[in-house]
């Protein structure tokens, strides 16, 4: 193992160096299971190799489903319909509630419907370049692949997508990419989506199938020998700490975006069940890879508690201007043509409004710090229908989007058919997580992580409508393969129980935190610090990166968590319904994720997809990547709080896809 | 804005419940309803006390969680979410109720959570379609005309929230059930469980405890995702409809 600085292009000596930024390099890592040959035909030929469990065999085993969003619903349903024995858990009252539900625009998939020259090798195509170069080809591929069952699989279970007239499926063009290939439902894709995987586990949970154990969440892996065996979970009702075993652990529990405290997830999403994995083993990849939405609502106060995303689908028809002098207050209608900027439109004629998420919301962010943003604080940019109302008339531009526009009218008191809207960018997804190989496996045997938990298809960026894609294929298709894999190869494991030491220490450590945290007693609320924590990222490891601001922010963090465990105050118990304790707990994990995430963000002094380093990048503004340095995605091994993790890299090969610089001009 | 709460504190399901009196000021118009109540538990953990638990999670009006009767109506003044429900629909100086959902069907868990499982036990009695992952037919194999689709999405669009049971004086689930039945039984792909789905789900309903339905209307009007109340008259058709075929109930 050698051990380097995090690299640097110039050499700042005047910043205090925390001892975490001095981590080593270990071994590389590789996907091992993703066959040789043509990459068409990879996920055939894993399938065939792949060793499989007796019908008769599985309801022997075991398998631990954490989470009920689209990944994990529809994981958890399907390996039920095989013949496992499912026992699942979601933090929420019911498992219809995940945060997949509020996904709005659509969901992409590779039918070629519309003739208009798609297929699956240009969407495998478009993802990987739309992710900048930073996934793994052969992942991507196989996503494509099932893309097509996925629409189908949706429609048999009686998924209300959108209708052509002769009773046909309707498609979109999304974000990003010129073919017309997003399935949808309104505005309410995502919701329609988790409501089918939801109803298929429900007819699991009716015939036994499926033991669901709602308003449960998951605190703490257990390993026995290094092989995932359980997990240790608090019943958010009674606050009884309990275990449960299984021959394998799937995590289906959503990203970390609340890392920020405003952004586009529930309140209630969290990092926990990953993050917990990863201090057991499990390497955590790419965390510095965050997608910052460009169509939300600007916030309007400190009081702000989350922001509220508008479906990029807006852009299709919605045109995106500033107006062209600093400082300009008139109202919208007051501001002639030839005054306003369409600046996506000007920079990249031929995307315009359509560029990817992560171009559109930093040419927000320059906009805005030229001094020629819109509305409270001038953090804003327009989004304008009124070419699209005199084009299609009202009642048209009303089905495609009406709800959104509702939506918009009752958050801000404005009538989007009459003044455009008022959008700025924020946090939406996470890119990075936990590291798996093609089965979806984690480094710790037995532990899978599927959908937006793991790290695998989206690379730096991911494109639009290709989430639901994503948690819908790892659940239906690509877990309920692969794992058979693994549990044929372990097919008699030893029971575990509660003596285990292993597992008594897991509970313990749970125990010792949550009692911890009642104890201190202190004179600041969990909200306060997540704020604090968040504020400090959106600043430092938001939009746009620098060495020094990353710097700054690992210098804060270590203080940020010394005064949480000072400060830190949690009425009531641990033996009751307590959401103060919930909130503080989960943000035990974002103050150690928040300082990984910036020391990844800082060792890759490269520009790729929704990181950017301003010391990176060409001379009109773009992302420069470095793939000669950089072309690898990077997992993280954990050490200890606050200790420096060891980097693995896994090397990205390009045998279809060959890198070259995005350009959407 | 100042205001005053009188919110329903109840330790546990066993305990009695009481209205307790808050002021909070400071209140922007712009803050939804949760905000203005995070803002009254910030300040109730400071001063030592325990803070008001409600369900909530994605604060945008889908995913179903926020659950609260605000002044007698579910979901307070406006038709939409608590979530989306903001402080400019109040005047300062307002003296606000703040309740759980009260139903038999839905116990009080704590303050103004309630448990909903029975919701879920409604689908799983057959609000779903029979078709494991990998054996559905192409997506286009076939057609359905697009008023059936509407209706599929219309009824669909329901969140699961319960107000519809908070609303009626009955503490009747009609809607939200009627709501599932008619979304899936209008499409060809649930058409072969069309009878049993409409049986099954009545009973169920029927076992969880929900009052029975007398067309007040109260459900529509409190629904925010404005699932219609003919599509209770639509499900006593099917249901009528499948005790012709099946017999008995």
């Amino acid at each position: 193992m050698s051990t380097d600085h995090a690299r640097t292009d110039h050499a700042h000596t005047d910043h205090a160096h925390t001892d975490y930024t001095h981590y080593g390099t270990g071994d590389p890592i590789a996907d091992t299971k993703a066959p040789e040959g043509p990459i068409a035909e990879r996920w055939d030929r894993r399938r065939f190799e792949a060793k499989l469990v007796n019908p008769a065999n599985r309801r022997k085993h075991t398998v631990i489903v954490v989470g009920t969003g689209l990944a994990g619903g529809a994981a958890g349903a399907t390996l039920a319909e095989q013949g496992y024995h499912v026992v699942q858990f979601c933090f929420s009252d019911s498992p219809r509630r995940a945060h997949s539900i509020a996904a709005q625009g659509g969901i992409n998939a590779a039918k070629n419907y519309r003739n208009d020259g798609d297929s699956v090798h240009r969407l495998f195509y478009d993802t990987v370049k739309g992710g900048d170069f930073r996934a793994r080809e052969s992942n991507v591929h196989r996503l494509a692949q099932i893309s097509v069952e996925i629409i189908d699989q949706c429609v048999a279970q009686g998924v209300p997508f959108a209708r052509e007239y002769g009773g046909l499926l309707d498609t979109r063009s999304f974000g990003g990419v010129q073919v017309s290939r997003t399935f949808y439902a309104r505005g309410q894709t995502g919701q329609q989506l988790l409501l089918g995987a939801y109803q298929a586990l429900s007819r699991q949970i009716a015939a036994g199938n499926v033991e669901m154990h709602a308003r449960t969440e998951m605190l703490d892996l257990i390993t026995v020998d290094g092989v995932a065996r359980g997990i240790v979970a608090r019943d958010l009702i009674t606050g009884k700490v309990s275990t449960y075993y299984a021959d394998a652990v799937v995590l289906a529990s959503g990203g970390y975006g609340n890392v920020f405290y405003l952004s586009t997830n529930a309140m209630n999403s969290n990092a926990t069940a990953v993050w917990r994995a990863h201090r057991r083993g499990a390497y955590f990849a790419n965390p510095c890879f965050t997608q910052i939405h460009p169509t939300c609502i600007p916030r309007t106060g400190e009081h702000q508690s989350k922001l509220t995303l508008m479906s990029e689908s807006l852009r299709n028809d919605g045109r995106i201007w500033v107006p062209k002098a600093q400082g300009d207050t008139r109202p919208a209608a007051q501001i002639p043509e030839a005054e306003r900027d369409y600046y996506l439109e000007r920079i990249y004629p031929s995307f315009g409004n359509l560029v990817p998420r992560d171009i559109a919301s930093r040419a927000a962010k320059n906009v805005c710090d030229e001094g020629r943003g819109v509305g409270p604080g001038g953090q804003g940019v327009y989004l304008d229908f009124a070419d699209a109302i005199r084009r299609m008339g009202r009642d048209k531009v009303a089905e495609k989007y009406g709800n959104l526009f509702d939506m918009y009218e009752r958050i801000t008191a404005e009538n989007p058919y009459e003044v455009p809207m008022r959008i700025y960018p924020a946090v939406h997804y996470t890119m990075g997580g936990l590291w798996v190989d093609y089965d979806l496996q984690t480094t710790v045997p037995g532990l899978f992580a599927i959908g937006e938990a793991n790290f695998s298809d989206h690379g730096a960026n991911r494109l639009g409508a290709s989430a639901l894609m994503q948690g819908l294929g790892d659940g239906y298709f690509v877990l309920p393969s692969t794992i058979n894999d693994y549990l044929a190869r372990h097919p008699h494991q030893e029971a575990v129980d509660d003596t285990h030491p292993e597992a008594a220490a897991a509970v313990r450590e749970v125990r010792d935190c949550l009692a911890k945290l009642l104890a201190v007693d202190g004179d600041r609320t969990p909200d306060s610090f997540h704020r604090e924590i968040g504020e400090l990222m959106w600043e430092y490891c938001g939009m746009s990166r620098t060495e020094e601001g990353l710097r700054k922010a690992l210098a804060r963090i270590p203080e940020i968590r010394e005064e949480f465990w000072r400060r830190i105050k949690v009425p009531g118990s641990g033996e009751e319904f307590n959401q103060s304790l919930e909130k503080a707990n989960r943000i035990v994990d974002y103050l150690e994720l928040a300082e990984l995430m910036c020391l990844d963000a800082l060792h890759r002094a490269e520009s790729c997809g929704g990181h950017f380093r301003e010391e990176s990048q060409t001379p009109d503004g773009e992302a420069a990547r470095r793939d000669e340095e950089f072309g690898y995605a990077a997992a993280w091994e954990y050490q200890g709080t606050g200790a420096a993790p060891v980097l693995h890299k896994e090397d990205l090969v390009f045998e279809y896809v060959h890198p070259t610089q995005r350009s959407y001009a | 804005m100042r205001l005053n709460l009188r919110v329903w504190r109840q330790q546990n399901p066993g305990a009695p419940g009481a209205m307790v009196t808050y002021e909070v000021d400071g209140i922007s118009r712009d803050m939804s309803f949760l905000e203005m109540l995070d803002t009254l538990n910030e300040d109730l953990i400071l001063r030592g006390e325990d803070p008001v638990a409600f369900d909530h999670d994605c604060r945008e009006g889908i995913c179903g969680a926020c659950s609260l009767v605000i002044n007698g109506d579910a979901h307070g003044p406006e038709r939409t979410t608590t979530c989306q429900l903001h402080m400019r629909s109040f005047a300062d100086g307002d003296t606000i109720d703040v309740e759980p959902w009260r139903a038999a069907a839905f116990p009080v868990v704590k303050d103004l959570v309630v448990d909903r499982g029975a919701f879920d036990r409604i689908i799983q009695a057959g609000g779903y379609i029979t078709a494991p992952t990998g054996s559905a037919p192409e997506a286009h194999a076939t057609a359905v005309p697009k008023a059936d689709a509407d209706s599929a999405f219309e009824h669909a669009e329901c969140i699961g929230c319960g107000a519809c049971v908070a609303a009626c004086p009955n503490g009747s689930a009609m809607l939200f059930t009627s709501a599932k039945v008619n979304h899936l039984n209008v499409l060809p792909q649930g058409s072969p469980e069309r009878e049993t789905r409409v049986l099954d789900m009545v009973a169920r309903m029927d076992d969880e405890g929900f009052g029975g339905c007398t067309l007040t209307g109260e459900c529509a009007t409190a629904c925010p995702k404005g699932i219609p109340l003919p599509s209770i008259a639509a499900m006593n058709r099917e249901w009528l409809r499948a005790v012709r075929k099946h017999g008995g109930n």
